[in-house]
């Protein structure tokens, strides 16, 4: 029921992004995993997520007010009982005994009623939030620009949705209900010992301070000790599932005992921690346990003492033992639930961290349509206006830099690692704004176009070739998820992937995350392709997206693109210069700028980098 | 990933309940044995804890019934000063019970945790390409975490808390056994109501951890996909999946939530009702002076100081199985043997200048579906000592399995795989290993430092051997790094583009100048001016060891003093670049692309 283990991190491990050189420095906030958030972002958070919810917190607040006051009452009943009722019975007067066995067992019920409702609203409101909660993380790190994820990396996305957002359940459903119900049994508590009796009940209330103070230290200790033990365990889930991610390379290089040695180091680390964290809550336990049993025992000797003397009554002693005893009944559990909020305060921070950050490529607040199509052609004119483009923490990638491609054209970037081609593509698929100037599909710049009416416009086949868990036919229809199994295979067929799509066990409805569909890189590539041929956009981007096929593979797309790419406009990166053979023209980039322009033949013809190049590819390909 | 980890979590788990839940916790035993002296003083400690809590009660009693009765100020001393050394020592007993386990437990944690990494390190690859990263670590650390709070405490409390419950029950029925009856008679159906409802709510709990599993995979497929959702634009059937697994998790949350309500009603409401009562019968029998006022007192607080303890139980149980199924989960692993390893048998003589030699290997996945035909089947190739051989064959032909099969990262399922004479399946695998040195096609770095990622390769190579490793792959950009050779790189360090960590996993293959080479598409990620270099560089680290080199193009082709094609599992073809391309159309196809022109190459 209560928070045990941490929850378990999910070992994945994130694409790196395609970076040429080490590319921007990286920033302090994301490698220490804290975004910065305005002050008080968690807590104008949590009014947000409760908001909807008003009326609903009201009500619990109030049932659990009865709740606590209809439990409470038990041991005044016992001192109603014991001083009155038996006097009273003696004196042959039924009359208090009846209302007291009436008022405790009317009293007990209502409470186990009450509890049960105060229950079952409070889950229905914490679900709900956290239904919301999770929503949030989930769509704003959709909406955040790619800058954003290359940065943040995956790992820490699924941990925000994960275990932060665990770590903020567990306070919910487990923890609040009883912080609540313990601050307001010592409210009733108190009270009700004042009433009792004005002088023990003070005595009984001041011995609750060194208690009061316990708990503070408590929760400031144990605060590091936790923070410790959780980086600790950090290492150790990073090394375990580095080696296992890795196992290839770990067997190859018999790197076994080398990792035992450093594993039972960073475990050693760990376990010290864990033995502080554990001890601290013990210490807790311990010193609180003396408090309250000490107060207790005072109260009895004081109690007993004014009893004797007659000046208190046996019920009200009997009362205070009572209310004691349950004062301080939760101080075990009240350690793991001031656990429990330090750890969901923490999440609930990291969280609002992740939700400030602004996304870096905005939905346009007035959108623009593309013009109606001229002719029959699919494709549509590109043009790079004046664009300039710096990542946020300086490196400028681009200068100043102006293109124009007419629709239809097909276009091959060419040029080193780090000359800026990747770049240049993912401006064009508005994966980043350019930090000047203005890029434009038909005239319209990207910026003004909403998110469906440029995927229609623009889309990109990239290096990397990421399946979804599902079938073939479920990622190749990520390109139009309206597509008919026929289309889906038509345009698996027309890229060359249809044989070995045939060929797995359940053909197109193999599931890529099954026994049996094991599919290479290269043939992810291919169904990446049959995605993008299914999407039918005015403007293709392939980005190395070639790189993982052998020769064949690579005839075939380019063969099926000769036909594809009629009539649309396309932009081609590649290292290997035999896509360039299909292209209509050629640039050559060098550091950020266009060094050559113009038809393959015509760059051929001169001295430049590109003949050189072609050259050399001619030379390594005959052997 | 999540569908095929619950399915085939599920299945392994009725399995596993056929099995008793005592069982799966008895194998700990071996874990538990070193502290069991400090875990059973620990349980006889609590015991003592609560007893001292139950006597108070009775102190209670004597002191109200005799000094307080008897207007005797000076005899209430007495009962206020056992009642604090009682409670003092309730306390400190219960720090004591903390003190002597916290460590060992935290140790038997990491022992465990250890054990299991270095098992798992071990285990041949085809069993990490069944099981996902993301299974094993939870095993390490979640069931770990629960069998660690199992010992310290459910285990602890169910022994402890029984206890309680008898003595307090002595306790009461011995005051006065009409009154401990009507509390002890509720406490029965209590109890089995509780763990009823506590089994289900576990059901439940364990549904709601296979649906948050579900939308972990949808949150990390998001992330690490998030390239092609955003280039087809496809955020908003990806929200709508996410959507409903959310809401299928509220519903069992709910459900969850609805089954403890009913149980709080329980555990709150009927012993409360019960003591109602018994305080009512109490009274008109104090009123008849059939009973002190001093033995309802304590009644009434053993009474209150046996709750926690009854309410308990079913959580306790709950834990418990559990903690069963966590155990399960850490000993299906432990379980899995380790293939037998050798040491150097007779066998193990070289025959210097043999090479690599594969006579009639067989190969295919462990995991493959039945009626596949064998990846490999009856392979036969030699590369002789000294030379270098390119593998060449079309996508999924099998090039990767045979690279794996020499180090032996998977076991050839038939025929003989010798180096320089010694049969690969005889030799101890470190010393295979220490022989053979491969670049992988996916080129994995590691949290560490580039210095110790390419020396990684080699146990004696030194500064020298690193200088020269770097230059070899044209690393030249190490330097250019913050701190050059002793930048942190890995997930936990800078990223590096494919390129720079396909170079880098070049240089730690040949660092050690290895007697055998294995590289799997070495140059694949290069741009046409490294790759120029590199292949320069290699040419003179190939001219002293004997290597195979997957290779996709004629450029790493040429690196080869001979070529051999891999088709239908068995070697189609040996012989030079040009001997093949003039000789061999299925060569010539993957060579140029295309089958019958001639010209093109």
């Amino acid at each position: 029921m209560t928070a045990l283990a941490d929850p378990s991190v999910d070992g994945s491990h994130p694409q790196e992004p395609d970076q040429s050189a080490p590319g921007p420095p990286r920033d302090d906030a994301y490698d220490r995993d804290v975004l910065p958030a305005p002050k008080g972002a968690s807590r104008a958070l949590l009014r947000q997520l409760a908001r909807p919810y008003r009326a609903r917190v009201w009500l619990a607040a109030v049932v659990l007010v009865v709740q606590q006051a209809a439990v409470q009452i038990g041991p005044l009943l016992v001192a109603y009982a014991i001083d009155r009722a038996i006097p009273a019975l003696r004196g042959h007067d039924r009359g208090p005994l009846v209302a007291t066995a009436v008022g405790y067992v009317g009293f007990a019920l209502l409470g186990g009623v009450l509890q049960r409702a105060f229950i079952r609203l409070s889950a229905v409101i914490s679900q709900d939030v956290l239904l919301d909660l999770r929503g949030r993380i989930f769509r704003h790190a959709q909406a955040l620009g790619l800058d954003f994820h290359e940065r943040y990396t995956s790992g820490r996305i699924i941990a925000r949705a994960t275990s932060d957002v665990e770590a903020f359940r567990e306070l919910l459903t487990d923890g609040l209900q009883e912080l609540l119900g313990v601050c307001l049994a010592v409210l009733y508590i108190g009270v009700v010992l004042l009433w009792l009796d004005w002088g023990l009940g003070l005595f009984a209330l001041a011995t609750a301070l060194p208690l009061v103070w316990t708990t503070r230290s408590f929760s400031r200790r144990s605060q590091q000790a936790y923070s410790r033990r959780s980086a600790a365990i950090a290492s150790v889930i990073v090394r375990f599932t580095e080696t296992m991610n890795g196992i290839r390379p770990v067997q190859a290089f018999r790197r076994e005992r080398a990792n035992d040695e450093r594993f039972v180091e960073l475990n050693r680390v760990h376990e010290r921690a864990n033995g502080d964290a554990i001890l601290e809550m013990g210490r807790f336990n311990v010193l609180s346990w003396l408090i309250a049993n000490t107060s207790v025992a005072l109260v009895v000797l004081w109690g007993a003492y004014r009893v004797a003397a007659g000046s208190l009554e046996l019920g009200v002693l009997a009362a205070f033992v009572l209310y004691l005893r349950r004062l301080y009944a939760p101080i075990d559990p009240l350690g793991m639930f001031l656990n429990s909020w330090q750890a969901a305060a923490a999440s609930l921070e990291k969280i609002a961290g992740l939700l400030a950050q602004r996304p870096s490529v905005p939905e346009p607040a007035t959108p623009r349509e593309l013009p109606a199509k001229r002719g029959d052609r699919p494709g549509r004119a590109v043009a790079f206006e004046g664009v300039r483009f710096a990542y946020r923490t300086g490196g400028e990638v681009l200068p100043r830099f102006d293109l124009a491609v007419p629709a239809g054209q097909t276009v091959a970037l060419v040029g080193a690692t780090g000359a800026g081609k990747s770049t240049l593509a993912k401006l064009l698929c508005r994966f980043y704004d350019p930090t000047e100037g203005r890029i434009t599909l038909d005239g319209v710049d990207l910026r003004e176009l909403p998110t469906p009416e440029l995927r229609r416009g623009v889309v990109m086949v990239t290096q990397e070739s990421f399946l979804f868990s599902g079938t073939v036919a479920e990622n190749i229809a990520l390109g139009n998820p309206d597509a008919t199994p026929a289309q889906i295979e038509a345009a698996a067929k027309a890229i060359g992937a249809h044989d070995f799509i045939a060929a797995l066990p359940e053909g197109y409805a193999t599931d890529v995350r099954k026994r049996g569909g094991r599919i290479s890189a290269g043939q992810r590539q291919l169904v990446a392709f049959a995605r993008a041929l299914l999407a039918d956009p005015a403007v293709l981007v392939l980005d190395e997206a070639t790189s993982s096929l052998d020769i064949p593979g690579e005839r075939a797309v380019q063969q099926a693109m000769a036909t594809v790419l009629h009539g649309r406009t396309a932009l081609i990166i590649a290292h290997r210069l035999s896509t360039v053979e299909i292209a209509d023209r050629v640039l050559v980039m060098a550091d950020g700028r266009i060094i050559e322009d113009g038809t393959p033949s015509q760059l051929i013809a001169t001295s430049g980098d590109f003949a050189h190049l072609h050259q050399a590819w001619r030379d390594s390909l005959v052997g | 990933m999540g569908d095929e980890r619950g399915g085939a979590w599920r299945a392994r788990r009725s399995a596993a309940e056929r099995r008793s839940a005592v069982r799966s916790l008895l194998r700990l035993w071996p874990y538990v044995r070193p502290l069991a002296p400090r875990l059973f003083g620990s349980m006889a400690v609590a015991v003592g804890a609560s007893c001292m809590a139950l006597l108070i009660p009775l102190v209670l009693k004597w002191t109200v019934d005799g000094p307080v009765a008897h207007r005797d100020p000076g005899g209430v001393w007495l009962g206020g000063g056992l009642v604090l050394l009682l409670g003092l020592l309730e306390a400190g007993l219960f720090g004591l019970r903390r003190w002597l386990t916290a460590r060992p437990m935290a140790a038997l944690e990491a022992r465990m945790r250890a054990d299991l990494y270095r098992h798992l390190q071990r285990l041949p690859v085809a069993f990490h390409d069944r099981w996902g990263s993301g299974q094993l670590l939870s095993r390490a650390t979640g069931d770990l975490q629960i069998l660690r709070m199992f010992l310290a405490f459910p285990l602890v409390f169910l022994v402890v808390n029984s206890a309680t419950i008898l003595v307090g029950f002595t306790i009461l029925l011995t005051q006065r056994w009409t009154l401990g009856l009507i509390l002890l008679v509720p406490a029965v159906p209590l109890i089995v109501l509780c763990t009823y409802f506590m089994g289900q709510y576990s059901l439940a709990s364990r549904r709601a951890q296979d649906q948050i599993g579900d939308l972990t995979t949808l949150v990390e497929e998001s992330a690490l996909g998030i390239r092609i959702i955003k280039a087809f634009g496809r955020h908003r059937s990806q929200g709508q999946a996410f959507r409903r697994a959310a809401h299928a998790l509220l519903g069992t949350e709910l459900r969850k939530a609805r089954l403890l309500a009913e149980v709080w009603l329980l555990v709150t409401a009927v012993p409360d009702v019960a003591l109602g009562v018994a305080l009512v019968i109490g009274a008109v029998q104090v009123s008849d002076g059939q009973l002190s006022a001093g033995t309802l007192v304590a009644f009434l607080s053993t009474a209150l100081a046996l709750r926690w303890p009854i309410e308990s139980l079913g959580w306790l149980l709950s834990m418990s199985s559990e903690s069963a199924t966590a155990a399960d989960r850490y000993f299906e692993v432990m379980d899995t043997e380790l293939p037998p390893d050798h040491t150097a048998g007779p066998d193990a003589v070289s025959r210097a200048g043999d090479g690599i030699r594969f006579t009639g290997v067989q190969f295919r996945y462990p995991d493959a579906p039945d009626g596949t035909p064998d990846l490999l089947a009856g392979l036969d190739l030699h590369i002789p000592t000294g030379q270098t051989l390119a593998l060449v064959g079309a996508t999924g032909s099998g090039k990767t399995s045979l690279t794996a099969l020499i180090p032996r990262l998977y076991e050839a399922t038939g025929g003989r795989i010798t180096l320089d004479g010694m049969d690969i399946a005889r030799l101890p695998k470190e010393r295979l290993r220490a022989m053979v040195s491969t670049a992988f096609e996916e080129p994995t770095l590691f949290s560490a430092s580039v210095r110790d990622n390419v020396l990684m390769g080699a146990e004696q190579a030194g500064e020298a051997d690193l200088r020269w490793a770097l230059q070899t792959a044209q690393c030249g950009f190490v330097h250019e790094l913050p701190q050059g050779v002793d930048t942190q790189v890995g997930e936990q360090g800078l990223s590096l583009s494919g390129g720079q960590r396909q170079r880098l996993a070049l240089a730690r293959a040949v660092v050690g100048r290895p007697r055998f080479l294995v590289l799997d598409d070495p140059l694949s990620a290069l741009d046409v001016h490294t790759e120029a270099l590199v292949e320069g560089a290699l040419r003179e680290v190939l001219a002293t060891t004997t290597a195979l080199v997957v290779a996709h193009r004629p450029s790493t082709v040429l690196l080869a003093d001979r070529v051999a094609l891999l088709s239908g599992g068995r070697i189609a073809a040996v012989g030079t670049h040009h001997q093949l391309l003039a000789e061999c159309r299925e060569y010539r196809q993957l060579m140029s692309g295309d089958a019958d022109d001639r010209s093109a190459a």
